[in-house]
């Protein structure tokens, strides 16, 4: 009887942290409610609690940031060293310190950086090193605005995190040109996108159907054979978006694979502490009606 | 309970040396032997699991502020450095950030538990009425806190809140620019809002341990929820220590495993993607939302059209709790024997949960289909506003209609005399005693 009332009690515990996590999850997908299209999945191998990234993924997708993005887009938070972390795109594991790395030496030093000349206080353009920050390509937010019709090109360090849908969305964002709907009105400097958020209703004619998507002020950034794989991958649009979109879901959040490795340790460690607490309060209370 | 006596002998000379001087080894002894109901279900697990997340928010808060720069030009940039650069600093962040949100879990279940089995009745209004002041200060901490990675959640949500303020008639406006700091949401704002958010904390320790104290002199209720005679204790009752250190313990760690989930695989999940683009003043986000921790009283806010009477409506929602103890009409506590009371309990729960889903819709958007009925004074039948609305009334009336009317009027089923009663039918049965009058029982 006891052992009853104790599968009922841990029954009830389920229930109650289910309920929990069923209030907690209740709110999320109200959050994200919009109009956007349904997001094109990108099926990346760091999707789900065992997934981890491809190096070579990362390698491309980094090639794709520096020769097309990073005309335009910044990655203000990224340094050359991170790229030589664990589980980022040049990490070697015989040369541990990121700041060594040759990799990651050799393409800081393919950027110039602005710096004082350390003797005469004068303003130099130096070789970039490991410890340096990702150059930005305009010299302040003002001039990235004037140059791009007003508003400036969003940095892309935490891109990943501050998108509903993370990589599946610049995955699709970046495949998302579609032939503009006829009867669309389109001003100069905006293009058309299927992912991007908006409203067309305004824009068309009256009664036509409204097309999903919104305008986007960047036009689309890539065509096939735009950058020229090391390792002979053939440089397709969606090749690309797909690899700078894990790219970018890396540098997001740099740590995620080795926090999701670690958390099976923590999980495995809980679940053998709750059995073996479970036994001890079963023992404690034998005997114990309650 | 207050006249438990105690039962530490100091050993060594050093306990003897202390005992007279700071008893303080006595003092956890005595909590440790306490004598506890031995009917508490995993319902009561809570308040253990309220003290961890207390214990957890203020360890890994006292590092991140280390780390974290308080400067409107720098703060975003900063939080993103821990999580890069300070070791194990993802892991403290995301920790302190969905910290929060199991906080605020947890507290919702311990309220809903003392809501259930009437812990707020007399002797033991105290404990309640700190209980919810502390809820308050979660609140406020929560929101403080969340202002302070400077994404555009954060400062919109501040705009927002802060502009609640203002509301009010006469002393609103100068009360706004005090708190803000100056006219507009700024560093002073982002500077006082770090420096509150660190202090509130330890208030809340500080009403945590009055809590604990109210709970030591009232004794704890219990889910049959009598008040358990002294000569009964020795049947009724069993010592803090082993017995629910090691079931609190176990839900604990029940608790861990949802909370590790959260850290580790979805630690962005409870958060909303706008707060990690950088604050910025010229650009409103489309839809700004609140913490789903804070939705329903959002909810309830935007339920009234005057922007005061929104004011006074969320935190009235609040303010109602206080005053609970003497809203209740009825001597019975637990709501096991009071059948009617449970039924509108159950509702008050979905109710609550309605009024958190509202919270994240557009008031405007159609709850069901996408069709229009018609316009009921300013909005259409077919709406969030509605449903907010209708949510709202039952949160009021349940506890200023409902309940008083409720305890009058109902029919209670008898209660057991003993607390043995109901948990052992057969066995080991303590000596059953009648059913006495629900009246009688205080």
């Amino acid at each position: 009887m006891i052992l009853q009332t104790n599968i009922r009690a841990m029954k009830k515990t389920l229930v109650l942290i289910a309920a929990a996590a069923g209030i907690a999850l209740a709110a999320t997908p109200a959050l994200a409610a919009g109009k956007a299209h349904e997001l094109r999945d990108g099926g990346f191998s760091f999707d789900g609690p065992f997934g981890a990234f491809q190096q070579g993924q990362l390698q491309r997708g980094y090639k794709v940031y520096r020769e097309v993005c990073s005309s335009c887009h910044s990655m203000n938070l990224m340094h050359f060293r991170t790229l030589a972390e664990p589980g980022g795109p040049f990490y070697d594991a015989h040369q541990a310190n990121p700041a060594e790395n040759r990799f990651v030496k050799a393409l800081a030093k393919e950027v110039q950086i602005a710096d004082i000349d350390t003797e005469t206080g004068e303003p130099v353009m130096r070789d970039g090193t490991a410890a340096d920050r990702f150059p930005s390509p305009y010299p302040n937010a003002t001039a990235a605005a004037a140059a791009n019709g007003g508003a400036a090109p969003p940095d892309l360090s935490v891109m990943a995190k501050a998108r509903h849908g993370g990589a599946n969305y610049i995955y699709s964002l970046l495949t998302g040109y579609e032939a503009v709907p006829t009867g669309l009105q389109i001003r100069p400097g905006q293009y058309y996108n299927v992912y991007m958020a908006g409203d067309l209703t305004p824009f068309m004619p009256e009664g036509a159907h409204v097309p999903p998507g919104g305008f986007i002020a960047m036009p689309n950034p890539l065509r096939d054979g735009q950058v020229t794989y090391d390792d002979g991958t053939d440089a397709s649009v969606d090749q690309m978006a797909k690899d700078v979109a894990a790219y970018i879901a890396w540098a997001s959040d740099p740590k995620q694979v080795q926090r999701k490795q670690a958390g099976l340790g923590v999980l495995i460690f809980l679940f053998l502490f709750a059995g073996v607490t479970y036994v001890s309060y079963r023992r404690i209370w034998n005997g114990v009606a309650h | 309970m207050s006249d438990h006596e105690s039962t530490y002998v100091p050993k060594t000379g050093v306990e003897k040396w202390l005992d007279t001087r700071l008893p303080i080894i006595r003092f956890g002894a005595d909590y440790m032997s306490l004598p506890t109901p031995r009917n508490l279900n995993y319902w009561w697990t809570f308040g253990g699991i309220l003290a961890l997340c207390l214990v957890v928010q203020i360890a890994t808060g006292v590092i991140l502020a280390m780390h974290y720069v308080p400067n409107t030009e720098m703060a975003f940039a900063s939080v993103e450095r821990i999580m890069r650069d300070v070791n194990g600093g993802d892991l403290i962040r995301y920790t302190h950030a969905n910290g929060a949100s199991m906080f605020f879990i947890a507290v919702y279940l311990h309220m809903l538990r003392g809501l259930y089995y009437g812990s707020y009745k007399a002797p033991r209004e105290m404990i309640w009425i700190v209980g919810c002041l502390i809820f308050f200060l979660m609140i406020a901490t929560a929101f403080l806190g969340y202002v302070l990675p400077w994404g555009q959640m954060s400062y919109w949500g501040a705009e927002v809140i802060t502009n609640l303020i203002g509301a009010i008639p006469v002393i609103g406006e100068p009360i706004l620019i005090w708190l803000r700091g100056g006219p507009a949401i700024d560093n002073a704002t982002l500077n006082r809002f770090f420096s509150l958010h660190y202090l509130l904390p330890f208030v809340i320790a500080g009403c945590v341990v009055l809590h604990l104290w109210a709970l030591h002199a009232a004794g704890q209720n219990n889910p049959v929820g009598i008040l358990i005679p002294k000569d009964r204790e020795k049947k009724d009752m069993v010592p803090f220590h082993p017995y629910f250190t090691v079931k609190d313990g176990f839900a604990i760690i029940l608790f861990m495993i949802l909370f590790a989930l959260f850290v580790f695989f979805m630690p962005n999940a409870l958060g909303h993607a706008d707060n990690y683009i950088p604050a910025n003043p010229l650009v409103t986000p489309a839809h700004i939302v609140p913490e789903w921790y804070m939705l329903p009283f959002y909810a309830i806010l935007r339920a009234v059209p005057d922007k005061f009477g929104g004011v006074v409506a969320m935190f009235g929602s609040i303010g109602v709790l206080f005053i609970l103890p003497w809203l209740d009409t009825s001597k019975v506590r637990s709501m096991r024997y009071r059948p009617t009371m449970r039924t509108f309990f159950i509702i008050f729960v979905i109710v609550g949960l309605i009024l958190g889903w509202c919270g994240a819709q557009l008031p405007d958007a159609p709850v069901i289909g996408t069709f229009k009925t018609f316009i009921l004074i300013d909005g259409d039948l077919n709406s969030y506003l509605w449903l907010t609305r209708f949510a709202t009334l039952y949160y009021f009336a349940f506890f200023l209609i409902i309940m008083p009317l409720v305890g009058l009027r109902e029919r209670p089923k008898p209660i057991p005399a003993t607390i043995s009663e109901p948990v052992l039918s057969g066995g080991d049965a303590m000596t059953a005693a009648a059913p006495a009058s629900p009246e009688k029982k205080g």
